[in-house]
Order: C-alpha cells, then structure tokens, then sequence
C-alpha cells in the first residue's frame, strides 16, 4: 500500500503503523519512504509492501492508495493494480474515483487536532482490508503510547465510515520486528561493543545519532555531537587510543571532512568505524534520495596507502550483522572500517531477524602482555597485526604517530625503517582478507543451470533478487568490497558466460571494481534520478541487455 | 618507573636557541614533580600536531598521539571523554590551533573540557620555513606575504576569555620558573586550560629583546581574576600587532563543571549489549 501527503501530516508515523500492522498479521514487510528536504509542504509518501517471504524492495504496482492529500491521487491513482482500493480524504479531495473517508466529520465527532488525521486514514484503511480492530488497537497503543487514546477514537470513527473491499491473508507466525537500517546499524553497533558514537547531524545517517542518544540513558554509551566531521572522526580516534570502542556516521560531504582523519587512522592504525549513508551527489546533491555512487571515493579516500575494511549490506538483518563485525575487525586489525549503505537501506523498513546474542569475536590474545619486554606499538610481526594497547597501561609508554614511525612509534625518515613498515601495512591487508575467507563475503542465489550472472551490490539488492527470481538468472553480490574477495567472486561467477552489473550510478563502479581484479561485464543496468529501482524495472531492463 | 628517561633518545632537531627548548624542559619538570609525588605516569598523555611543537611527542617519555595539523583538540578531546582520569595535555602551534584548527579551540573553550592546552606560539610558521600566522603583527614581511600581512593579528587571550576557557594564561619561553608553575597550575585545573607561550624562533622571527623588554609580570594579588570584563581588559593590553606593555601571567580563572561532568551525568544504564537489544526489539514488535 502507498500512503501519501503534504510533509507535516506524519506520513512517516502512519507507516510506522502500517509496518507493525503487516508485522502483526505475521507478514514480512519492507517499507520506503520518499520525502523532500523540507519540514513543512511538499510532498511526502511511504510505501509500505508485506508478503509471505522475505522482501527488500517494492514494487511498481500498490494494492491500495491512502490519499491525504490531492497530490498523493495525481501522482499515484494510476499505480494501483487491478481490484486495488484507492482511499482519500474527502474533506480536502473534492473529486476522485475510490472511497471517500471525510475525515473532517471524524475530527469534528472527537474533538481531534489535524495530527490525527493520519490515523483516521489508517481506520480507514483498516476496515477495507479486512484487518480486524482489535489488532488496530493493539497497534496504536504500541505505537502512540500514551497518546493513543485520540489516534484511536479517530481511528474508529473512519473505520466505520468504509466497507471491507480487499483481505490481506494472515499468516501464524510470531512478528518480526520491522527496524529501519539505521536502527539496524545502530543495535549492530551495539552488539559489537559500541563505547562511543560521534556524528555530526547528515541525512540519511542523522537517526543512528538520535537512536544511540536515547541508548545512552540505558546503557554505558557515549554519545557526541561535535562542530564538524573534522572533529568527529579525530575525537573517535583520540577515545580509540584511550580503549573506547568508536564509531561515526555521515554521507558523502561528511566523509569528505573526515579523509584526513581516515588517512591518520590507516597510518597511526588507531581502529574507527565509519557509517557512509550515500546520497546523490555532487556537492549537496538530493539530501533525502538515494544513490551508489561512494563505493571507490570510500575505497581511495586518504592520502597514502593503507589498508581498508568495506562492506556493503543489503538490508537491517544484514546490516546488523557486519555493524557488529566491522567494529569487531577493525580493533582486531587496528584499520578504518566503512560500512557503506544509502539512504534506502538506512530509512528504509525490513521484517529484520536479530540475533541479540550474536557471537562477536573476543579480543585477539596477541594484545596479551609480553612481560620482560618494552611495549612497542607498531612491533614488526609475521601477519603485520602488533599488539594492541591503549592508555592507560602500567609501565608503558604507548606512542601512535601520524608521521612514518619506528617500532617504538617515533618519528624516522630512515628508508630501510619507512619501507618495513609500509610492508608492515601491506602485510595487514593481506592478513585481513584472508581472515575475510571466514564469512560470507558474496551472496550467491539462483540456478546452478543458469547462464547469466547479475551482478549488484548494497540495497539493490532487494529489487535484484525477486527480479531474479523470476528468471534463470544468477545472483551474484559481494558484500565486502575491500579487501575485494576475489577468490569468493570467482567461485560464484564460475560456469556463467555473461555478467550483467545493476547499480545505481553512472560510472559503474562496481563494474569497474571488478575490472581491476579481472572480472569484465558484458552489460550493465544504471539508475541515478535517487530513486531506488524496483521490481518491474530490473525485470524490464534486463530484458533488454540479457 | 624512574623519571630519568623522560627525555628519549630520539634526536632532537630543533635550531639552536629555539623557544621549544624551554617549553620542552619546563613541561619534563613539572611532570618529574607530579609523578615523583605519586601521579603514575602513564595517566598522562600528550597529544601533539604538526610544527616545530609537534616534536615534544617524539622527545618526551610519556604516552603521545603525535597527531596531524590543526587537529590537536578533538583527539585530545576523545581521549578525555574516552577516560576522565586521564591528565590530557595538548601541546600545538599557532598555525596549527589559531589557523587550521581554529574552530576546535573554540569549542574546547565553549565545552569546558578538561585538557592542558599549551600553544607553542612563536608567530611564524617555522616547519614551512617562515609564512605569517594568525598572530603574526600586521605588516609582518613572510614569505607568502612579501609585501607585508595584510591581516590584523588574533588576540587568542581574549578570545578564550570570551569563548568559556575556564583559565585562561600567557607564559614566555624565557621565564622557566613562570612557565613550570603556568604548567603545573594548568594541569591541576579542573575545565579548559589555556596557556598561550610566546616563544622565540631563532630562524625566522626572533623576538627576543621584544619580549624582553616589553613583558611585565601581572599581579598575583590581582591576577588570576574571575572578572570576564577586567580579564579581557588585560588580555587586550597588547594587541600582537602595535607597541604595548605584555602582561605575563594567569590572568582568568574559574571553576565550572566540565564537558566530562555534564556528559558523565547522564549516562547510567547497563553493559549488557543483549538486553539493551532485546529490549529495543521488544518494543517494535
């Protein structure tokens, strides 16, 4: 279902309470949400999607149409599938084919102020799909709180306006909670032993900040917003060195502040993770839309060269997951770790299986004292990695250093020292990507019979998958990007004869990724207007290069 | 540990008379005091940016972060918020905190934090090889600025007067005992310590007889104040551009609670990822 208004009538609440309601019938759910950079006006619509199988996408065509405003019946009447319902508010849309909801009369019956108007349309809604009201009132209480009271009266009010017209069948299930990307990446970044987040406020990263800061009551974490992503990732490196777990978040311009602190973290080996929320660009681009066009600025950023973790999630489970294990592989490897997602994966709602108890590695026993020896902090080992430790430490002097260092982390320009320990950081990179080898790097789905490989990577995904499924086609995405997992790609991309890459730019950077480490395309699907493709899309387009 | 190694091995490269000297070993006495009276030393930290300064982290025998230009402050900061018991010292240059980093100065200020900012300012970019910096004179002939700086100098005093550094000093590379106990009085301030020290550069703007016969002590009796509008007065007595007295000295001093205080009040709640998680699902379902 699509439901759509003006920004200001809580279009994001009344998804909200769509999601649970799919939840509730025992559905999965994925939602999008597209808004305009604005606070008050525009036009604001979510489209909230349920089936009986996992989905990260929707779909061109919407069963039902919740019009609050008129723009919302122009611009999305001619979406509905055949026997769809299109609901509107009769008190401000004169004329319309559907079912009329005078949401006026509803208000004026209860007093209620023009925020519910919402939740008269979801009364409405309700009744015509057939969801029975006391599942409604289990929703609104769970949503609203304490201020359900006059949702619901509202709420009931509409419900009894309309007759029943679709049913949405209920599956037994337990609920699944619906998380956004964000929440997902934030209890992942919980999970992985969090001590710090530092943001400075950037769409669509800005409600990790929000989420964390209202953690922070319950339980033992810092959170910061300083006056720059300058100061945001050197303040997350500063509290790496003194033993706290940090992590940042922002978009494409943030992250350019911060390459001069990327550049230091790779050269001092003080350990961050970077939450990289992409958005159309250049420059300030479309703040509230979406995009893949950060994958090789996150891989070259910096200065110099030094080893790097890049992962790509698809969805909240997945995003929850590697939040958790970036933070992990980061301190494990003492290298920056990007998590690399976009404004679809992180506003975007998914029915989002969470594991609280999710296994995070222990810290690695080399960083146990080597008693008898001076704690050096850059000491030359086999695999690159040198004992971690931060301040303070009895006994020892622990030095990390922006410039070319010695072991003992003071400054040289000596050549024979310089060259050891850029073969030291090499040596890290290698040692990170085989660990890498330990999980699922790339997402393989699809015939064994198939002929032709389509290739995506991070939310895309959603929309590849069902549009794969349709068809012998092979899915083909990697997961971590850097260190490339090229033993993995290969495995996956064997016996295919073409490789079709869909992203969502328009220099095909991953097609180009793939190029360096030998893999060519033979077509290739683009998108770059923000808007996330969908189903119909992907199975169009790829009748056209397949 | 014994307070004998200090001072490393490492090769020092400073010019002969260089301002870094005095600052060097002032800051080596005032932590050999402090750690000979029980202060363990690896509860001090040094952090550092990029200049002539930037060497005391290689020359020092403490924990250092010798960071990058401008950027002495958020680490510095992060390291503070990261442990509270730390004693965070921030040594950097002017060029590097009054130019590049600017903006964290200001917000360490506005924060209160609880770090020892010690400016190395000398007034000249020394590292490049002699530009003007943000407190160079008007006039001041650099070598990106041939026909004289076309730009005011900043008075850094006043600004962190005005801007909530809770004290507020000017020390002088030739005044050690002043200096040791600027330093020790910084470290034992509960909030933002500022202390801006005029150092000489032997190579490309040596001030000493300026200095010399220019600074004035201030007043203990007087001095430090908690008067905003009598602290600023004496800050802005010279101007780093025309011909003044120069008062040396603390001048402003207060105790407000820190950024540390105000952040450790309130965090409370559990260590336990997967309750907090659990309960958070809970709620969305």
């Amino acid at each position: 279902m699509l439901i759509g208004g003006r920004a200001g009538e809580g279009i994001n609440r009344a998804s909200a309470v769509l999601n649970r309601l799919m939840a509730r019938l025992g559905r999965y759910v994925y939602m999008y949400y597209d808004y305009p950079s604005l606070i008050r006006g525009g036009h604001n619509f979510a489209i909230v999607r349920s089936a009986d199988r996992p989905i990260g996408t929707h779909r061109e065509r919407v069963d039902a149409v919740i019009a609050l405003d008129r723009e919302t019946v122009r611009q999305h009447a001619s979406r509905l599938s055949p026997g769809g319902v299109l609901l509107f508010d009769s008190s401000v849309v004169r004329e319309s084919v559907g079912v009329p909801v005078p949401l006026d009369e509803a208000l004026d019956a209860e007093g209620a102020p023009p925020i519910t108007r919402n939740s008269g349309m979801i009364g409405a809604f309700c009744r015509a799909a057939g969801i029975p009201w006391s599942l409604v009132e289990t929703v609104f209480e769970r949503e609203f709180g304490r201020h359900a009271g006059i949702n619901l009266r509202v709420a009931r009010r509409s419900f009894e306006m309309v007759e029943e017209r679709i049913r949405i069948p209920r599956i037994d299930r337990r609920p699944l909670p619906v998380l956004t990307g964000n929440e997902a990446i934030a209890l992942g970044l919980v999970r992985g032993g969090l001590d710090t987040y530092i943001a400075y406020p950037m769409t669509p990263t800005s409600s990790i900040l929000h989420l964390l800061a209202g953690f922070a009551s319950r339980t033992a974490l810092s959170v910061v917003h300083p006056e720059s992503e300058i100061a945001v990732i050197l303040m997350a490196l500063g509290g790496a060195y003194a033993g706290s777990r940090c992590a940042v978040g922002t978009s494409g311009g943030g992250f350019c502040l911060m390459t001069e602190g990327l550049s230091l973290s790779g050269m001092a080996e003080v350990p961050v993770v970077i939450v990289l929320g992409q958005r159309p660009g250049p420059s300030t681009g479309l703040p509230t839309y979406s995009c893949q066009t950060e994958l090789l600025f996150a891989r070259h950023a910096g200065q110099g060269e030094f080893p790097r973790l890049i992962a790509a999630p698809a969805d909240a489970s997945e995003a929850y997951v590697w939040s958790a294990r970036a933070l992990e592989l980061a301190w494990r490897f003492q290298v920056p770790a990007i998590l690399l997602a976009d404004k679809t994966l992180c506003e975007g709602g998914y029915s989002a299986v969470i594991d609280p108890d999710l296994r995070v590695a222990a810290p690695d026993d080399r960083n146990a004292m080597m008693p008898g020896e001076p704690y050096l902090r850059y000491r030359i080992t086999p695999d690159g990695v040198s004992p971690l430790r931060t301040v303070p430490s009895a006994g020892d002097v622990i030095k990390v250093n922006s410039y070319e260092h010695d072991e003992s982390g003071t400054t040289t320009e000596d050549a024979e020292i310089s060259a050891a320990m850029q073969r030291k950081r090499r040596e890290k990179a290698r040692t990170l990507g085989e660990a890498l080898r330990a999980y699922e790097t790339v997402d393989v789905s699809g015939p064994d019979t198939a002929r032709v490989g389509v290739v995506t990577w991070g939310s895309t995904a959603g929309a590849v998958r069902e549009a794969v499924d349709e068809q012998p086609l092979r899915l083909v995405r990697p997961i971590v990007l850097e260190p490339f997992p090229t033993e993995a790609f290969r495995a996956a991309v064997d016996g295919l004869e073409r490789l079709i890459v869909v992203e969502q730019n328009w220099t095909g950077q991953l097609e180009q990724l793939m190029r360096l480490h030998g893999f060519g395309a033979d077509g290739r699907v683009h998108r770059f207007d923000g808007r996330p493709f969908t189903v119909e899309e992907i199975v169009s387009r790829l009748a056209e290069v397949v | 540990m014994a307070t004998s190694d200090l001072i490393t091995p490492a090769p020092n490269t400073w010019c002969p008379g260089c301002g870094n000297f005095a600052i060097e070993h002032a800051l080596k006495d005032v932590l050999t005091g402090m750690i000979d009276g029980g202060t363990p030393r690896e509860e001090f930290v040094l952090v550092t940016g990029i200049g002539c300064h930037g060497k005391m982290a290689d020359y020092l025998g403490i924990n250092s972060f010798y960071a990058i230009h401008g950027r002495t402050i958020p680490v510095a900061t992060g390291i503070a918020l990261a442990n509270p018991d730390l004693r965070v010292i921030c040594c950097a240059g002017d060029g590097d905190c009054y130019g590049e980093g600017l903006e964290h100065l200001v917000f360490a200020a506005k924060r209160n934090v609880d770090i020892t900012l010690i400016i190395h300012d000398n007034r000249v970019y020394g590292l490049t090889t002699g530009q003007y910096t943000p407190t160079s004179p008007l006039g001041f002939p650099g070598r990106s600025t041939p026909a004289g700086s076309p730009e005011y100098p900043l008075n850094p005093l006043a600004l962190m007067v005005a801007t909530g550094a809770s004290f507020v000093a000017r020390g002088y590379s030739r005044r050690l005992p002043q200096l040791r106990q600027l330093i020790r009085d910084g470290l034992s301030h509960r909030g933002l310590s500022f202390l801006e020290i005029l150092q000489v550069c032997a190579s490309f703007f040596n001030q000493t007889a300026y200095y010399d016969e220019h600074a004035y002590d201030l007043d203990p009796s007087e001095f430090p104040t908690r008067d905003v509008d009598r602290a600023l007065r004496v800050a802005r007595e010279w101007d780093y551009s025309t011909d003044s007295r120069i008062p040396l000295g603390a001048l402003y001093r207060t105790r407000l609670p820190t950024y540390q205080e105000h952040l450790a009040a309130h965090r409370a709640g559990t260590r336990d990822p997967a309750s907090a998680i659990r309960g958070f699902l809970d709620e969305r379902r």
